[in-house]
């Protein structure tokens, strides 16, 4: 409990004082990867379904760059037997994972349907069942 | 199906036929598997039975529905407990105080209703997430910063009214919010400020208006239920600069504090930071026994043998390129004329809009403007949630190291380890005072759950001893901290009380909430 208070403080603490970062690059080539939620819809185009679900409700945590808990928790859990990154697994069921977004685990808390309605989890289940050749 | 207490059962289904007419059957949740997503995600209750479960959940899409469900809970006596995102972790989440209750959800209610770039406002409905006005920003364009917290999926409304706070020069959220629409608990819609004038051109431009300026009583409350909420946006700065600030003596502490204090007071720094010892938190064997065991001297000579700083604090600022350098010239100065031996390092510095690339690369973007829930990265693996005992103190380094002793000895009296105490560093999240963020982890675990109410409780009532109260808190604990309140004999809940009575007196909302119940229910409470 206190080691990982600490480094909570640490990481808080440390964030603002890291080493001085370059002026600003020319180029702007809109918002990236590990921000993908910003502008989802823009980016949603010709991607399979429920792409836009998982981006606005689930990368915050579960994309990939720095800063995604839910990423850096299944990293710890796997240590690599499995992908990190949702997105990439193979063998997620929709019962899997409405499991937990309805019943959360760990630090991830429930999501009621006002905040993801069934519809926008089927569509989630679909985007993360995708690859999985069984689904 | 779980009824509401006092609610005969015929009663309560009546008001749920009345509450599906009124917004529509879709949004009325009632069956165990919904209701049981209202739980509190990180309750301290887990598996105990004075866990607070709903009987019922609705979702109003708009104001007029909001109208209508009041109307019929007054009729019928139901309990309210209202939440926006229901995000509220760490302090009862989307469950409500009194088991039974049925949770108002406005999560649907989400409309970002206006941005102004050139005035610098917004003006949004409750179900607006940090992310969601950020997105709206961002799509539009607009050159404003909003003010996350730690976590971005909260509401900008709940999060004001609970009084929360974030890191940017807007930190300070309820502070920042400018009008109000309300609706009451007789179904009247208010709007406060300049609102309260039709065709109002100011209601998020002063915050005001006429009369008695009545905004602070919807705060921490069971008054009346906010649908809109105005708030003062930053506009973009040219620069950011920070720099940290070193010293190497125990005392030094005193001298450092002092000029922060003055830094703040005076606006030269206007953002969140925190003073930390190193020594508090570092994992090195010999210092974990130094620290149970060592002098100040041994630390102090630890400290200068491994170069790091007995304390340090690092100062933000926030501004045009030139000001925020001269700034931070200025603190050195007045610093190294305080504390000599006083260590400088520049930190982290960035021109704004910021691009992909760099946003890609900033693990925490928080105190840019940016939503993020990284606070999350940390945390054990059985870890299931946390909650937060947040005392104020002043700001000064006699407080600091008298807290830290005081809370400390609260841990060792209750036959836990000391030490914790000096890990939970301050903060200056709220101008001219500190606050205190002490972490409790939550488990499925009723034993470690019940231990740790047991210290949370004596931490309360120890702060009020040395005349330290809390700022927020679950809804576990919000009745032991109002009776820490009790200046004349608890003058200030009967004022409470008085209003309570006044403007919701079948107390249909929110009983309970920061020890204010509903007149019927004070005797039994032990309030009355």
């Amino acid at each position: 409990m206190k080691k990982s208070a600490a480094f909570l403080i640490v990481a808080l603490a440390v964030s603002i004082a890291v080493a001085a970062a370059p002026a600003r690059a020319q180029s702007d080539q809109g918002v990236s990867r590990s921000h993908a939620w910003v502008n989802a819809t823009v980016n949603g185009e010709g991607q399979p379904r429920g792409y836009l679900q998982y981006q606005n409700y689930c990368s915050m945590c579960h994309g990939e760059g720095v800063g995604k808990p839910g990423t850096l928790a299944l990293q710890a859990k796997y240590k690599g037997q499995l992908p990190a990154l949702l997105e990439k697994r193979t063998d997620l069921t929709p019962q899997l994972i409405k499991m937990y977004v309805r019943n959360g685990i760990s630090v991830m808390p429930i999501f009621r349907k006002t905040e993801i309605s069934d519809a926008d989890l089927d569509a989630i289940c679909a985007y993360l069942t995708r690859n999985n050749s069984k689904q | 199906m779980r009824v509401p207490p006092g609610v005969s059962p015929a009663d309560f289904a009546d008001a749920i036929k009345q509450y599906e007419a009124a917004i529509g059957k879709e949004w009325v949740f009632t069956s165990d598997e919904d209701v049981d997503t209202y739980r509190d995600s990180y309750s301290p209750f887990w598996h105990e039975n004075e866990e607070p479960i709903p009987s019922a959940a609705i979702a109003p899409g708009e104001v007029e529905q909001v109208q209508a469900v009041v109307k019929i809970a007054n009729s019928h006596r139901i309990p309210l407990w209202t939440i926006s995102t229901g995000k509220n972790l760490g302090y009862g989440g989307s469950a409500p105080l009194l088991g039974g209750s049925v949770v108002l959800d406005l999560k649907r209610m989400n409309r970002v209703l206006e941005v102004n770039d050139k005035n610098h406002y917004a003006l949004v409905e409750p179900g607006v997430s940090y992310f969601d006005l950020y997105r709206h920003i961002q799509n539009q364009g607009l050159k404003v910063w909003i003010d996350p917290p730690d976590p971005g999926w909260g509401s900008l409304v709940g999060n004001a009214l609970e009084r929360g706070g974030g890191y940017t020069p807007m930190r300070d959220h309820f502070d920042c919010h400018c009008g109000m629409e309300v609706v009451l608990a007789n179904g009247d819609v208010v709007r406060t400020g300049m609102g309260a004038l039709p065709n109002a051109k100011t209601w998020q431009q002063y915050k005001y208006g006429f009369g008695p300026h009545v905004d602070g009583i919807f705060s921490q409350s069971n008054f009346g239920i906010v649908t809109k909420m105005g708030f003062w946006l930053y506009p973009q700065p040219d620069a950011f600069l920070s720099g940290s600030v070193m010293v190497s003596k125990h005392e030094d502490l005193h001298g450092l504090v002092e000029v922060f204090a003055n830094l703040i007071d005076s606006n030269i720094v206007q953002a969140t930071t925190t003073v930390v010892s190193p020594l508090a938190y570092g994992r090195d064997p010999e210092l974990a026994a130094l620290r149970a065991k060592g002098s100040t001297k041994d630390l102090e000579d630890y400290a200068a043998q491994k170069n790091i700083p007995y304390w340090s604090v690092s100062l933000p600022f926030y501004g045009s390129p030139k000001v925020v350098a001269a700034q931070w010239e200025y603190a050195r100065d007045k610093f190294s004329a305080a504390i000599p031996g006083a260590r400088f390092q520049d930190g982290a510095s960035y021109r704004f809009p910021l691009d992909a690339d760099q946003l890609a690369k900033i693990a925490n973007p928080v105190p840019f403007g940016v939503p993020s829930l990284q606070t999350f990265s940390v945390g054990g693996p059985r870890s299931q949630g946390h909650m937060w005992f947040s005392p104020i103190i002043p700001m000064t380094g006699e407080s600091v190291l008298e807290a830290q002793q005081v809370f400390d000895q609260v841990h060792k009296d209750l036959g836990e380890a000391g030490g914790a105490s000096a890990a939970f560093p301050v903060w200056s999240f709220f101008a001219r005072a500190f606050v205190i963020i002490y972490f409790f982890p939550i488990e499925h675990d009723v034993e470690k759950n019940r231990r740790n109410r047991e210290i949370f409780r004596r931490l309360v009532t120890t702060s009020a001893e040395h005349g330290w109260g809390e700022y927020r808190t679950h809804t576990a604990f919000m009745g032991d901290i109002s009776d820490a309140y009790s200046f004349n004999d608890h003058a200030l809940r009967r004022l409470h009380e008085s209003i309570k009575d006044a403007l919701d007196p079948n107390g249909i909302l929110a009983a309970g909430k920061c020890g204010i119940w509903p007149k019927s229910m004070r005797k039994a409470k032990g309030v009355a």
